[in-house]
C-alpha cells in the first residue's frame, strides 16, 4: 500500500469524524498558538530593546561613574556624578592616550522646567560638547547644533528634541525663537529628528541640548562633574581595544586599581544582554507553560487515537483478512495521528498569526512571526502526532485477523 | 486436476489457561481446483477453526498445509497476509464492508494491499460488480443496500484479485431466503466458471449446493459427499 493510499485513507478517517477529531487537534492547537504567541513576544520584545540601543549610536561605549561591580563598597551613588569629570572626557578624547577612540561626548543631565510665551513643559536638559550630535548618531529635522565658539562661550543656545519642540512650540517654526529656564533666556537654534527608537518612554526625544557651559552656569553649580560620557570607537573592530584603553585611562586618571574602580564601562552588547535577559527569562517561562499545554495536547491525540484503534478492530481485522500486513496498518495509524497533528498544527499556526496581527494594537507589545519559528512550530506539531501515535497504531498492528474479526 | 488445497495431519489446540481445547485433531483434506466444496458440522465442531486455517487467518499447531503450492504452515504475519490478498477471497457471515467507502471502493480494497495502481484498481473493481450485476450500485455506500446487495458486493470484493480459491463462512446466515438463494446462485455461477469454493455452514440444503461436502464433528473430517452429477461435466 504506497503513503499516497495510506494519506488517502488516513483523510478519510479523519473526515468521518470531523467533531471529534477537531475536538483531539484542540490540544495541539492551543498549544502551537501559544507556542507561536509566546516566542513572538519574546523576539518582538527583544528586537524593540536592540532598536532602541541601537538608536544610541554605533560602536558606543557609555562610561558611567560608580562601579557596576560595587566591589569594595566604593560604589558612587547613580547620578551623584562625583567620579566621572569633564577633565577624563578630555583625557579620553587625546589620540596619545586612546587611539582607537573617534569622539568623546561628556553629558551632564538635569531636569528642568522650560517656558517658551505662556506654555511650560518639563524635560531634560542635556549639556555636552559639539561631538554629540555624531556620538549619538542624532540628525537635525531644522536648524544647526551648537558650534564649537557657543560651546567655548557658553552661549545662551538650545537643540530641542522633537517632543519637547511639539509641546512648547505647536505651531511655526521653534527655530530663531526663544525659551526660558531657570530665569535665562536661550536661543532654539535648531531642532532634532526623532531617535527611532520606539521606545514607550520617549526621553530620547524630550531633551534640550545646549553646550555643557551653558547648562553648569544655569544649574548655578561650579562642580565640573558629568552624568556620562559617550565614547566612540573608530569601528566595530577596534571597540574592544578602545574599551580597554578607555578602562586603563580611567584607572591611571583617578589612580586607582581596576578592583577599586569608580566608574564602569558599558558597550551596547552589554546592554542589550542585560536588557534581554529578563525578557528571556519571560519568555522561557510563557513558553514553558505553551510546551506543557503542548504535551497535554499530544496525550489527547494518543487517547482518541487509541479509542479508535478499539473502536475499528473490525475495519483492522478486515483489512488484515484482504491482504493488508502488520506494517501496512501501522502506517495507516501513524499517518493518521500525523495528519491530526499537522492539522492542528496548521490551524494553530494560523491562530497564532492573527492573534500576532491583533495583539500588538492590544497590549502595545510588538509580537514578531518569523518563518523559522512557524515552520519549527510545524514541525513539533508533526513530530508530536508521529510520538504520539506510534503506542496506538503499534497496538492496531498487533491484532490478529481472527480476534479483529470475531469481535461483534 | 492438480490440489489447490492440501492439508495434512492438522491439529490446532487452544491453550486456555490449564486446559488445553484441541479443536482440530488430525485434519486431512484436499480440495482440486475447480470444485465447490461445503464444509458442514455442528456449533463447537471447529468449522471457524478450520476456516482460519484453510483461510491463513491462523497457522496449525501441528501438521502441514500447503495452499496452491505453497506450504503456509508455518509463515510469517507479513508472509500471510500476501498469500491471503493473492489466494483467497473471503466472504463472510457479516458481509464486513467499510461502512464508510462506496461500493466500488470496498470492491477495490484488496487492491490496494496489492500494491495495484489507481486506475487499475477502479477498471477491475467495476468489472466485478458487473459479474455480480451491481454495476448501477458503484458509487452506492454498504447503508444504502440491501443485505443481499451487500453480500453480492462482498463477492465482488473477493473476486477481484482473481484468488485461487473463494472461502465463505456462513455467506448466508444473516440473509432473508430470497436473497440467500441469489448468494447461492451466484456461487453457482462462478462455480460453473471454474472458480474453486469453499462453502462453510451449518445448514444441510445450503451445503446440498455444492459438489462435495466434508462433514467436521469434533474436530475431525468425514466424507460423505454426494456427487451433483451435471454440475462439473
Ligand atoms: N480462541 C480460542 N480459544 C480457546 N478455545 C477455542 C478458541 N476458538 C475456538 N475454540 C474452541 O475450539 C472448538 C471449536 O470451535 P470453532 O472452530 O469455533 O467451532 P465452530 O465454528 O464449528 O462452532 C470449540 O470447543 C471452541 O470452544
Ligand atoms: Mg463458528
Amino acid at each position: 500500500m504506497n503513503w499516497f493510499e495510506t494519506l488517502r485513507t488516513a483523510g478519510d478517517a479523519v473526515r468521518s469524524h470531523r467533531l471529534r477529531s477537531l475536538l483531539t487537534m484542540l490540544g495541539i492547537v492551543i498549544g502551537i498558538s501559544s507556542v507561536v504567541l509566546t516566542v513572538g513576544l519574546g523576539l518582538g520584545a527583544q528586537d524593540k530593546v536592540r532598536d532602541q540601543i541601537d538608536a544610541l549610536g554605533s560602536n558606543l561605549l557609555i562610561v558611567s561613574p560608580g562601579s557596576s561591580t560595587g566591589s569594595g563598597g566604593v560604589r558612587g551613588g547613580f547620578g551623584s556624578s562625583s567620579t566621572l569629570t569633564l577633565a577624563d572626557a578630555e583625557a579620553l578624547a587625546d589620540k596619545a592616550v586612546a587611539p582607537d577612540v573617534a569622539r568623546v561626548a561628556p553629558v551632564t543631565s538635569t531636569s528642568a522646567s522650560l517656558t517658551a510665551g505662556t506654555t511650560n513643559w518639563t524635560s531634560r536638559l542635556v549639556g555636552t560638547t559639539t561631538t554629540w550630535e555624531q556620538v549619538r548618531a542624532r540628525t537635525l529635522a531644522s536648524g544647526r547644533f551648537f558650534t564649537a565658539k557657543e560651546l567655548a562661550s557658553g552661549a545662551n543656545v538650545v537643540v530641542l528634541g522633537a517632543d519637547t519642540s511639539n509641546e512648547l512650540f505647536s505651531r511655526g517654526s521653534p527655530v530663531g525663537q526663544t525659551v526660558t529656564v531657570n530665569g535665562a533666556t536661550l536661543t532654539v537654534i535648531g531642532v532634532l529628528d526623532t531617535s527611532g527608537a520606539t521606545s514607550d518612554d520617549s526621553s530620547e526625544d524630550d531633551l534640550a541640548v545646549m553646550p555643557i557651559t551653558t547648562a553648569q552656569r544655569l544649574s548655578g553649580s561650579t562642580s565640573t562633574s558629568v552624568s556620562t560620557v559617550y565614547v566612540e570607537a573608530k569601528s566595530a573592530d577596534t571597540l574592544s581595544a578602545a574599551y580597554q584603553e578607555v578602562n586603563a585611562a580611567l584607572l591611571t586618571a583617578h589612580g586607582v586599581t581596576s578592583a577599586e574602580a569608580d566608574f564602569s564601562i558599558a558597550t551596547q552588547d552589554a546592554l542589550l544582554e542585560t536588557a534581554n535577559s529578563t525578557n528571556k527569562t519571560m519568555t522561557i517561562l510563557l513558553a514553558g507553560i505553551a510546551a506543557i499545554s503542548l504535551l497535554v495536547g499530544g496525550i489527547g491525540v494518543m487517547n482518541i487515537m487509541l479509542v479508535s484503534v478499539t473502536e475499528r478492530v473490525r475495519e483492522i481485522g478486515l483489512r488484515k483478512a484482504l491482504g493488508a500486513t502488520p506494517s501496512a496498518i501501522r502506517r495507516q495509524f501513524l499517518i493518521e495521528a500525523s495528519l491530526l497533528g499537522v492539522s492542528g498544527g496548521v490551524i494553530g499556526v494560523a491562530i497564532g498569526v492573527v492573534g500576532a496581527i491583533v495583539l500588538p494594537s492590544m497590549i502595545d507589545q510588538p509580537v514578531s512571526i518569523s518563518a523559522p519559528a512557524i515552520a519549527a512550530a510545524l514541525g513539533v506539531a508533526l513530530g508530536l502526532g508521529v510520538g504520539f501515535g506510534v503506542y496506538p497504531a503499534s497496538r492496531a498492528a498487533r491484532l490478529t485477523p481472527i480476534d479483529a474479526l470475531r469481535s461483534e | 486436476m492438480s490440489a489447490i488445497i492440501a492439508m495434512s495431519g492438522v491439529r490446532k489446540t487452544y491453550a486456555t489457561g490449564a486446559i488445553a481445547v484441541e479443536a482440530l485433531r488430525g485434519v486431512d483434506v484436499r480440495i482440486s481446483e475447480g470444485e465447490y466444496v461445503a464444509i458442514i458440522g455442528p456449533s463447537g465442531s471447529g468449522k471457524s477453526t478450520l476456516m482460519h486455517i484453510l483461510g491463513c487467518l491462523d497457522v496449525p499447531t501441528e501438521g502441514h498445509y500447503s495452499l496452491a503450492g505453497r506450504d503456509v504452515s508455518d509463515l510469517e504475519e507479513a508472509e500471510l497476509a500476501q498469500i491471503r490478498n493473492r489466494e483467497i477471497g473471503f466472504v463472510f457471515q457479516q458481509f464486513n464492508l467499510l461502512p464508510d467507502l462506496t461500493a466500488l471502493r470496498n470492491v477495490a480494497l484488496p487492491l490496494v494491499y496489492a500494491g495495484v495502481a489507481a486506475a487499475e484498481r477502479e477498471r477491475r473493481a467495476r468489472v466485478a460488480l458487473e459479474r455480480v450485476g451491481l454495476a448501477d450500485r458503484a458509487d452506492h455506500r454498504p447503508g444504502e443496500l440491501s443485505g443481499g446487495q451487500q453480500q453480492r458486493v462482498a463477492v465482488a470484493r473477493a473476486l477481484v484479485t482473481e484468488p485461487s480459491m473463494i472461502l465463505a463462512d456462513e455467506p448466508t446466515g444473516n440473509l432473508d431466503s430470497v436473497s440467500s438463494a441469489d448468494v447461492l446462485g451466484l456461487f453457482r455461477e462462478l462455480h460453473v466458471a471454474g472458480r474453486t469454493i469453499v462453502l462453510i455452514t451449518h445448514e444441510n440444503e445450503i451445503a446440498a449446493q455444492a459438489g462435495r461436502v466434508l462433514t467436521i464433528r469434533d474436530g475431525e473430517i468425514s466424507e460423505n459427499g454426494v456427487v451433483e452429477a451435471g454440475v462439473r461435466g
